[in-house]
């Protein structure tokens, strides 16, 4: 029936990747980003000769380095599509705006480089805005180009029109209205700077189709120079002195990471640091990968839905050392329980950040890569020995509670979701980029495949919004052709941009999708479980189509697990195809995630089985 | 719980579109009530100065005064709240003037500085200028004489001595 390939050898292909991918997230990216430009020679190029705002537009992509457009077209940016066959840059057809953002949100943290998008106006822009949202929480580089009706008509309510500057003002880091050709350059120069530079996120211009087909000299703008906007990378050098007194003499360290490592590839130095002072470590979700998740030190992932001795070793620490993470409520649940006996040093890039929801002794505003390098020298001089013997006490009590209360699922004679994710990580030798969608599928993802690397885990952190993650796979695949990237997914969010196998398919991109199919829209059926007496209402999901049918409708491979028997095989299968591949694994309907600390409760109250 | 606290904001800005709209979002999106607001253009016609007056626990305050900060369109940003700084406001208040209560207006704009700046069969209209309490004193005193009509502008401040915000 269908004539997909087996894949070519994982081992060499994906080595190839990796080289890729370490070069761009630990060098290339995060000084390109620094320095605010991309690749280019920016100020002499084709001085003179006069260009459509289109062209215009495409000349400065190629100099920020561009090479892949996600988007959809529309009557409002025919033009700008009209003048992409002429520019060496790819675009991917996504079926949905919203899955065109999510793909270049994945793109954007897999390749180390600034994802671009491409809609029209009108729905087309409104359709983007979910997509905005989570890359903005998420703290995620990106351009998003939306179509605008011409000048002379906006604000009339013309055919097309809405005010996605307006709409999109509160959830991208700035954004932009180009009226004018003359405006184009200069305007996407900044919006590239603005996105990647400092604390990075989503920038929207929206341009208005006059301005794109009006023409006016051309003359590449120099690096972008912006009066009131300056991120401070270079830390306090006084601050790092006291948190490197500070860590000296504390007793029960703990070093709590967040997605700012792996943006700012600090991921090297915080292990380097991790292990200098014989700290345990714990993340995000946003941080996974930041530390490798088979490290002695690793606790796992902290917060609502972390383990037993992440949230012990919080509570009960003396030290706590955040960095590049917000301190969102479903890490710290209720504040006044969070950390009640550290001391806290904070590095954010974001001085916004700092100070937000929990009270820091040492506020250090800087690049969490700058500063943990500055950090780790004047630790040199700081008193260090015996500092693993010291902490020792602390180590042995952590390794206690990882006794207590392991990571861990019963059995059954139904497929455990829990089981589906571990067979993943060991079929794929925990080598793969993977994507979630949102539930007790991300939860089950971020416990029990373990990530060792930056860069491999792409979620919708933040925002959390279902639907997020084939697009996701489709970004990734897109920026490693050569790894394998599966998303794992509920039978609910799957749903919600399904659509996007057709885009998987179109490009020959084997991404795989591995549903966790609980009939349910389970993350909320196990709310209503625990806290409402097991009212199931509108969460119930059985009605939903044959997923293995629907792969096949769409050109792709579909195929399913009943017992726990059918796991392996099915997944082994899925990665030998060189092809998108639905794995429909119907788990145990009922399952919850644990631990789980309910919401507004102290870390330290956990819900283990 | 923590006590409300009023701040004066000065906020210098691009002259642009859009520029207050992103402003005033950061209060709106917290669920805060901005007090007074008053916009203007500074000497260098590129920039305007914004100056907000608005209530909030401090911890709330110092957040968006941050993230203030962080608006790309944003110049500069100076809290007024633990500084000594001058506050004016201004305000056109219409006031009944019929031949009993005429001699009363009078005498209480002149007690105040006011100005008349129009006079009819009917009514004056003076206008007045200082800080929040001259102006709300001035409304006390002419309520009872009748009907009132005002308009009135947001505050605008200016740290004392030299600190505070230049251009
Ligand atoms: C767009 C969006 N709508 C609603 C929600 C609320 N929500 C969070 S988890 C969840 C259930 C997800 O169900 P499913 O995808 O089947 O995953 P499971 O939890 O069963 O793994 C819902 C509805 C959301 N996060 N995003």
């Amino acid at each position: 029936m269908h004539d997909w390939s087996p894949r070519p050898p994982p081992g060499r292909s994906f080595a190839e990747g990796t080289a890729r991918h370490t070069v761009l997230n630990e060098k290339e990216s995060s000084l390109s980003r620094h320095n605010g430009n991309g690749p280019g020679s920016p100020g002499k190029k084709r001085k003179g000769t006069k260009l459509t705002g289109a062209k215009i537009l495409f000349e400065v992509l190629k100099d920020e380095g561009v090479e892949i457009i996600f988007g959809y077209p529309g009557g409002a940016v025919i033009d700008i599509y009209d003048t992409m066959p002429q520019y060496d840059i790819r675009h991917v057809l996504t079926r949905h705006e919203q899955a065109a953002v999510h793909a270049a949100d994945a793109y954007s943290r897999t390749s180390g480089k600034v994802g671009v998008c491409l809609v029209t106006s009108g729905p087309g822009a409104t359709n983007t805005v979910t997509g905005i949202a989570s890359a903005y929480m998420d703290s995620i580089p990106l351009v998003v180009f939306t179509g605008q009706v011409p000048s002379s008509l906006i604000g009339n309510d013309a055919f097309q029109e809405v005010d996605i500057v307006g709409i999109t003002r509160p959830c991208t880091k700035h954004n932009y209205l180009v009226k004018e050709a003359s405006r184009v350059a200069e305007t996407v120069r900044e919006a590239f700077y603005l996105a990647r530079s400092g604390r990075p996120g989503p920038v929207v211009v929206d341009l208005c189709k006059d301005a794109m087909a009006g023409e006016v000299e051309f003359v590449l703008p120099p690096a972008a120079c912006m009066k009131g906007y300056s991120p401070k990378y270079e830390p306090h050098k006084g601050q790092v002195k006291k948190a490197a007194q500070l860590i000296a003499k504390s007793k029960r360290p703990v070093i709590f990471g967040g997605g700012g490592v792996i943006l700012s590839g600090a991921s090297a130095e915080l292990r380097t640091l991790a292990e200098k002072i014989t700290a345990p470590v714990t993340t995000t979700l946003m941080g996974l990968g930041g530390f490798p998740g088979t490290h002695d030190l690793w606790l796992v992932m902290l917060g609502m839905h972390g383990t037993f001795r992440a949230n012990m070793a919080i509570t009960e620490c003396d030290l706590l050392i955040g960095i590049g993470a917000r301190f969102d409520d479903r890490v710290t649940g209720r504040i006044d329980s969070f950390a009640p006996h550290a001391k806290i040093i904070h590095i954010d890039i974001d001085p916004t950040s700092i100070q937000k929801n929990v009270p820091v002794n040492v506020p250090i505003v800087g690049d969490c890569k700058i500063t943990l390098q500055q950090l780790n020298a004047m630790l040199d001089h700081e008193d260090l020995a015996n500092v693993s013997e010291k902490r020792r006490p602390w180590l042995d009590q952590i390794r206690a509670w990882k006794e207590t209360a392991p990571l861990a699922y019963t059995q059954c004679k139904n497929i455990k979701p829990q089981f589906v994710v571990e067979k993943i990580y060991e079929l794929t030798r925990g080598e793969a980029i993977i994507t979630t969608e949102v539930g007790q599928n991300q939860m089950w993802a971020a416990q029990y495949y373990h990530f060792d690397r930056p860069n491999s885990f792409v979620t919708s952190g933040g925002l959390g919004c279902m639907g997020f993650g084939l697009p996701a796979a489709i970004g990734a695949q897109t920026a490693c052709p050569g790894r394998t990237v599966v998303d794992i997914a509920g039978d609910g969010s799957i749903q919600m941009n399904i659509q996007e196998l057709a885009t998987a398919v179109e490009n020959k991109l084997p991404v795989k999708v591995a549903i966790l199919n609980n009939g349910y829209l389970g993350m909320v059926r196990q709310w209503q479980q625990l806290f409402k007496d097991r009212r199931y209402v509108a969460t119930d999901m059985s009605h939903a189509p044959d997923f293995v049918k629907l792969a096949e409708a769409y050109g792709a491979v579909g195929m399913r697990a009943t017992t726990p028997e059918e796991v392996e095989p099915v997944i082994r299968k899925a990665l030998e195809l060189d092809a998108p591949v639905i794995m429909d694994f119907v788990v145990e309907r009922e399952e919850c995630v644990y631990p789980m600390v309910p919401a507004g409760a102290a870390i330290k109250d956990m819900l283990l089985v | 719980m923590n006590q409300e606290e009023r701040h004066t904001i000065s906020i210098l800005v691009d002259n642009e579109p859009g520029v207050l709209s992103r402003v005033a979002g950061l209060f709106s999106g917290r669920g805060f009530n901005i007090a007074s607001l008053n916009v203007a253009e500074t000497l260098e016609s590129e920039l305007s100065r914004i100056t907000l007056v608005s209530y909030g626990v401090a911890q709330i305050q110092e957040q968006i005064n941050k993230q203030l900060r962080k608006l790309v369109n944003v110049v500069k940003v100076t809290d007024f709240s633990d500084s000594d700084c001058v506050e004016r406001e201004m305000a056109l208040v219409k006031v009944q003037s019929d031949a009993e209560h005429r001699a009363e207006v009078l005498r209480i704009a002149d007690i105040f500085r006011c100005k008349v700046v129009d006079v009819s069969p009917n009514d004056y209209t003076i206008e007045v200028t200082g800080n929040r309490g001259k102006i709300e004193a001035l409304i006390d005193l002419l309520r009872p004489v009748g009907s009132l009509e005002i308009a009135r502008t947001g505050v605008i401040a200016m740290a004392r001595s030299k600190k505070g915000t230049k251009k």
